[in-house]
């Protein structure tokens, strides 16, 4: 490590359904509230759109952890995406874990288009906790 | 001649009118808000539509807004799309600088003559480049920067402004010619007259707003005398980033920032002397949310409000004053202010006030902020007289509680504060209403005077490079404020594949929807990017943008650079810079892998299907019948009529029981409409223009097919667990009251009733402001002393919301003696049973303020004003018909502000209760308005539905069949060959699939795998794109 480069914070990649998250993260703006700016979102028509695929691809590039957010179970806009990619990320996880990859660089979490501040706290939680597992350094591909 | 042009254009002879026959054309007066939304739901209806508008441009009060409760949008951001829609749409002519002067003929067919001003620029040929401007060597004032800049005497009223053409203020234009000269379109004509143009409409709504009160009628106040006092309105001004000051807060008399700002309420509202007896409705919310917006634009300053009762009483309003107080600090403090002084050596203020307890304080404040109401305008009541409508005493349009969108006279229509003071989302909800009131009297010729919207045959951009462009906008101060514009755009410029970016002020505003078109012809764009506010907000208008450009709309990508950026990270000016840069980036990214998409044209079954056999969803289904629309209306319960059955007189004293037996004769007259009662709901499936719903009828089951869905499924009164309810059959609630005030005459020997606000509501369980028990209490209080006169009746309150005229009854009341003690939240009242010779007697022991001591109410009677709750059903239906509900249980609508009855999802609206507690009036209003918004899907014969279908590559396909277990929808099935296939129309593109096929076959266009990956590896630091 350089001396001089600047402090690290970890980049997270979000993807957010249209619906709900999206629309909460939306709603966290109009409220103003403020979480850390470390996040990117990429918005997704529903978290059953969500490749495990993309995720591995995500953590090969580079990025630190990663937030999946879809509806709430039973309100997803497409009635049951949510639960199918809830399942599929707990394969993930379990997987990601055996390659000694923390669970805590993966997160998924149902917030509704009404919950703004939800939102903003999911994202402070998730920053959180991957900043205290430092950079993602398993899976990069140099 | 022209008569029998007409006949040949519509057959139906039950058409004519005595005189001529129904025109499909209507005139709206007033190019506000209101106006804006009735004339695009009528043009989307059919119809063709005029806007008059007395000033030079289109948008009214809002357009001088600056931000908007309680969401804090941005006024511009939320108005500029539908000023865009208004300007651009094919079957509206909006007529500036004009108004009516006279009408003649009968509701279907009127002759209406209109005076336009000239404004000696041709508005066809001026591009709103501004050079003319910059050359007037005249100073002329701003008016709509309410005089705190100056202007030139050739102006635009504000840069959004549709229509974008300049005009010449005559009275201080000196004729140089200088303007003339330089203008390259020669759009300037010194010689244009006054015109007068007769048009023939169908129908006429008067949507005309109306003016802010003079704050110098109230000298005490030292308007117009010290500079540090300012209007409501100006200091909106003077915190908008397009303001004089560019959104800094400043004193207008030094330029410097004021620390301590006082706001005081109600200035020439809730006031006799200056015979405003009404409330106005909105000032206590405006104020809180200039308070909290001067803080949030200058952390330094502390604002107090001072009031006398604050109003809340809008949905979600409750929780922003509490954020208000508790985030942003901003003092409320319930007193009057009899005085406001300048002291001459700083022209800081001293104020003068008197609180509850009766003493006397002084406080200094730098700047002072008159929160004025709102009175009808000479203007407004030149208009009534031209056109023969009756005005209320206090000069506001006449209208009658059950019929609230019709005028005296008929034909013509009315909506927004000219009929009383209201917020946007009623008067958008009424604008809505009116154009639904005109649809049932024109619905006969409906599409004979419309034209249809052509675009340009699509570029054909498949195999070429791609050529992007990217528009970063500034949105005011929004994002502006927080990033650097400038450098956002200059890194856009390095990216691959980007040949063009820039900045812009407003990227929404109707000139930025020309500077895109340009730019997208001049530098062969082919891909466009939008980095600004959200794309479920504004993605629609920026499609429509680059289409009539000749590009397909999916070739468009928005980076959401406020919502998820400026507005998250509002002290972090560098990261959230960076933030852009990776958005714009991964945009970009995206970009440069989209493929034009076809849309999918749908068929419309022009029913609709109304839940709740209520008032609302009465009314909404006779509305859409009336229209001409066969509907389904579904009630739960066995008997229609919902609330309004527990409701038996109104405050004007109108008789609801009369008006609902006759609305529900109506409703069962009525052929179109198929009354389903005691049934429950199974399932609903479909999507817009196409809607299954299964319902259960004893053991029958039915399947309903229609093209709308319009949600009235009411609200409850709560049952309180409080004040030692049903356990004393002399306390009871405000519904029980009213039923037996209906029925038996209250005993004489009712010495004293003690009616308690606020039960169930404004509290943890019910953070909410149920808005109607205020209005109730006193209607009943008053039937009580009607009876009994001698009977003494208190009233414990916590505010008084008797907004709008409802306020003239709490005045009335408390001239025939109604006693008013408020209470605190956290020292509320107690309901105390005593045993005295073997009777038990009922006392409230409550806190009195003025005198300061805890008091004991013996009471005959105690009432409990319970709180409206939404029914416990609106969980499973929101959940089948897909749609949120907000924290409190109620429907969530689109947008707080601006799509008062439409859900995100298409083709569903809301209506009264269901949505939020309301009045009778409103609940009407609301329902006409979604009929009206029904009506705009309903009238097409076919809609254009999402392009995003999943597609199978077949020869990858296995034919594992996962895809057709997991998708949702039973959208894919296997064909003869083995593989699977997709059903189009029944496939929404959710993506489960793609996600989930093993061999990767399934493609999910707009959100493919190839570009969802290109936008996850334009990660910023590590690997460069
Ligand atoms: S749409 Fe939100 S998770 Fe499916």
């Amino acid at each position: 490590m350089k001396p001089a480069e600047k402090e690290w914070t970890p980049k997270i990649l979000a993807f957010l359904c249209n619906w709900c998250s999206y629309a909460g993260a939306d709603l966290a703006g109009i409220s103003r509230m403020q979480y850390p700016p470390n996040i990117r979102v990429v918005r997704v028509p529903c978290s059953g759109r969500v490749n495990p695929y993309f995720i591995i691809k995500a953590l090969q590039r580079g990025w630190d952890g990663v937030l999946v957010s879809g509806c709430h179970p039973g309100d997803c806009h497409y009635i049951s995406g949510n639960l199918v990619a809830r399942r599929r990320f707990a394969v993930l996880k379990d997987l990601l874990e055996y390659l000694g990859i923390e669970s805590g660089r993966l997160n998924f979490s149902w917030v509704s288009a009404a919950e703004g501040e939800k939102f903003a706290t999911v994202v402070k939680e998730v920053v959180e906790k991957v900043k205290a597992l430092g950079p993602a350094e398993r899976l990069v591909k140099r | 001649m022209k008569s029998t042009t007409l006949r040949m254009a519509n057959m139906n002879s039950q058409d004519t009118v005595s005189k001529g026959r129904k025109v499909g054309s209507v005139l709206v007066v007033g190019g506000g808000i209101g106006g804006i939304q009735t004339a695009l739901d009528l043009a989307e209806s059919g119809f063709k539509v005029y806007v008059v508008d007395n000033s030079s441009a289109i948008g009214g009060v809002m357009a001088q807004l600056d931000k908007t409760f309680p969401t804090n949008d941005c006024s511009m951001c939320i108005l500029s799309p539908k000023l865009v829609q208004c300007g651009r749409h094919l079957n509206v002519e909006v007529l500036t600088c004009s108004e009516v002067t006279k009408i003649s003929g009968r509701a279907g067919n009127f002759n209406v003559s209109v005076k336009q001003q000239p404004r000696y620029v041709d508005i066809a040929k001026c591009t709103g480049c501004g050079l003319c401007a910059k050359f007037c060597p005249v100073d002329a004032i701003d008016s709509f920067n309410k005089g705190l800049r100056d202007r030139t005497a050739i102006h635009i009223s504000y840069p959004q402004a549709v229509p974008l053409a300049y005009m010449i203020d005559r009275e201080k234009c000196v004729g140089c010619g200088l303007c003339k000269n330089v203008c390259l379109a020669d759009a300037i004509s010194y010689l244009e007259q006054e015109k007068e143009v007769t048009l023939n409409v169908g129908a006429i709504i008067l949507a005309p707003g109306i003016r802010e009160f003079d704050a110098k009628l109230k000298s005490e106040y030292g308007y117009g005398r010290y500079p540090n006092v300012v209007t409501s309105i100006e200091f909106e001004r003077i915190l908008s980033a397009s303001g004089p000051f560019m959104g800094r807060v400043q004193r207008p008399s030094d330029g410097e920032i004021p620390k301590k700002i006082a706001f005081l309420q109600c200035i020439g509202s809730r006031d006799v002397t200056c015979g405003n007896g009404y409330c106005s409705s909105v000032c206590c919310m405006y104020a809180t949310k200039e308070a909290v917006i001067a803080r949030e634009h200058m952390s330094q300053i502390e604002p107090t409000i001072f009031y006398m009762d604050l109003r809340a009483h809008g949905k979600d309003f409750d929780k922003y004053i509490e954020r208000a107080r508790n985030k942003y600090g901003v003092r409320f403090a319930r007193c009057r202010v009899s005085e406001v002084k300048e002291i001459s050596k700083t022209q800081s203020l001293k104020i003068r006030y008197e609180t509850e307890d009766g003493t006397q304080h002084e406080e200094n404040f730098d700047l002072v902020v008159l929160s004025v109401g709102f009175a009808p305008s000479e203007t407004v009541e030149k208009l009534a007289k031209n056109l023969g409508v009756e005005l209320n005493k206090y000069g506001f349009c006449k209208t009658r509680t059950f019929y609230p969108i019709e005028t005296s006279k008929p034909g013509v229509f009315v909506c927004g504060m000219f009929s009383s003071p209201k917020d946007i989302p009623q008067t958008v909800t009424q604008a809505s209403a009116a154009a639904a009131s005109v649809g049932k009297l024109l619905f006969s010729v409906r599409g004979t005077l419309i034209k249809k919207k052509k675009f340009p045959r699509e570029l054909d951009v498949k195999g070429q490079p791609p050529r992007i462009g990217v528009f970063v906008c500034h949105c005011g101060i929004n994002i502006g404020g927080v990033v650097d514009v400038p450098s956002v755009v200059a890194y856009a410029q390095t990216l691959p594949n980007v040949v063009y970016a820039c900045e812009n002020l407003y990227t929404c505003s109707s000139d930025t929807q020309e500077i895109i078109k340009n730019e997208i012809k001049e530098h062969n764009l082919n891909r466009v990017i939008v980095a600004s506010c959200s794309p479920r907000t504004h993605e629609p208008l920026f499609q429509e943008t680059i289409r009539e450009a000749g590009l397909n709309s999916y070739l468009f990508e928005m980076a959401n650079i406020r919502d998820q950026c400026s507005w998250v990270h509002m002290f972090e000016h560098e990261a959230a810079t960076e933030k852009a840069k990776d958005l714009v980036r991964m945009a970009v990214a995206k970009a440069a892998k989209l493929n034009p998409l076809d849309r999918i044209l749908l068929d419309v079954i022009p029913r609709g299907l109304i839940i709740g056999g209520g008032l609302s969803g009465m009314i909404a289904a006779l509305a859409l019948a009336e229209q001409g629309f066969e509907t389904y209306l579904i009630e739960k319960e066995k008997a229609l009529g919902g609330f309004l059955r527990n409701i038996h007189n109104t405050l004007e004293g109108e008789d609801p029981q009369r008006f609902l037996k006759e609305l529900i004769r109506k409703v069962k007259d009525n052929h179109l409409i198929h009354t389903f009662q005691g049934v429950n709901i199974e399932e609903i499936s479909g999507y817009v223009g196409n809607f299954r719903t299964t319902i259960a009828h004893a053991s029958e089951k039915s399947e309903l097919d229609h093209g709308i869905i319009i949600v009235a499924t009411g609200g409850e009164e709560y049952r309180p667990k409080e004040y030692q309810y049903s356990m004393d059959p002399r306390i009871i609630t405000q519904s029980e009251l009213e039923d037996r005030l209906s029925t038996t005459t209250i005993s004489t020997r009712l010495n004293s009733v003690v009616i308690i606000q606020c039960v169930g509501s404004r509290d943890n369980s019910h953070p909410y402001c149920s808005r109607v028990c205020c209005g109730e209490a006193i209607k009943n209080a008053l039937k009580i002393k009607e009876k009994s006169p001698t009977t003494e009746v208190f009233i414990l309150y916590r505010d008084m919301r008797t907004y709008g005229f409802a306020e003239t009854y709490y005045e009335k009341a408390r001239e025939l003696g109604i006693i008013f003690i408020r209470y605190n939240e956290n020292k509320k009242p107690e309901v105390i049973k005593k045993s005295e010779n073997g009777r038990e007697s009922l006392s409230v022991s409550v806190y009195e303020p003025i005198i300061g001591e805890q008091i004991s109410i013996d009471a005959d009677l105690v009432v409990l004003s319970a709180a409206i709750v939404p029914p416990d059903g609106n969980k499973i239906l929101a959940k089948m018909l897909k749609v949120p509900l907000n924290e409190d249980g109620f429907f969530l609508e689109a947008h707080a502000k601006l799509r008062p009855v439409d859900f995100t999802t298409e083709g569903i609206f809301v209506c009264g209760m269901a949505h939020a507690p309301k009045s009778i009036e409103e609940s009407i209003s609301q329902a006409y308005a979604a009929a009206s918004r029904a009506a705009t899907i309903l009238t097409k014969t076919k809609i254009e539905a999402e392009g995003i279908v999943a597609l199978i590559d077949e020869k990858m396909c296995t034919g594992c069949g996962t895809c057709i277990i997991l998708c949702p929808y039973g959208a894919i099935t296997k064909n003869d060959v083995g593989v699977a296939t997709v059903t189009a129309v029944l496939c929404k593109g959710c993506g489960l699939c793609a996600a989930s096929c093993p061999e990767r076959a399934i493609i999910t266009p707009h959100f493919t795998d190839e570009q969802i990956t290109s936008q996850t590896r334009a990660l910023l630091g590590r690997i460069t794109a």
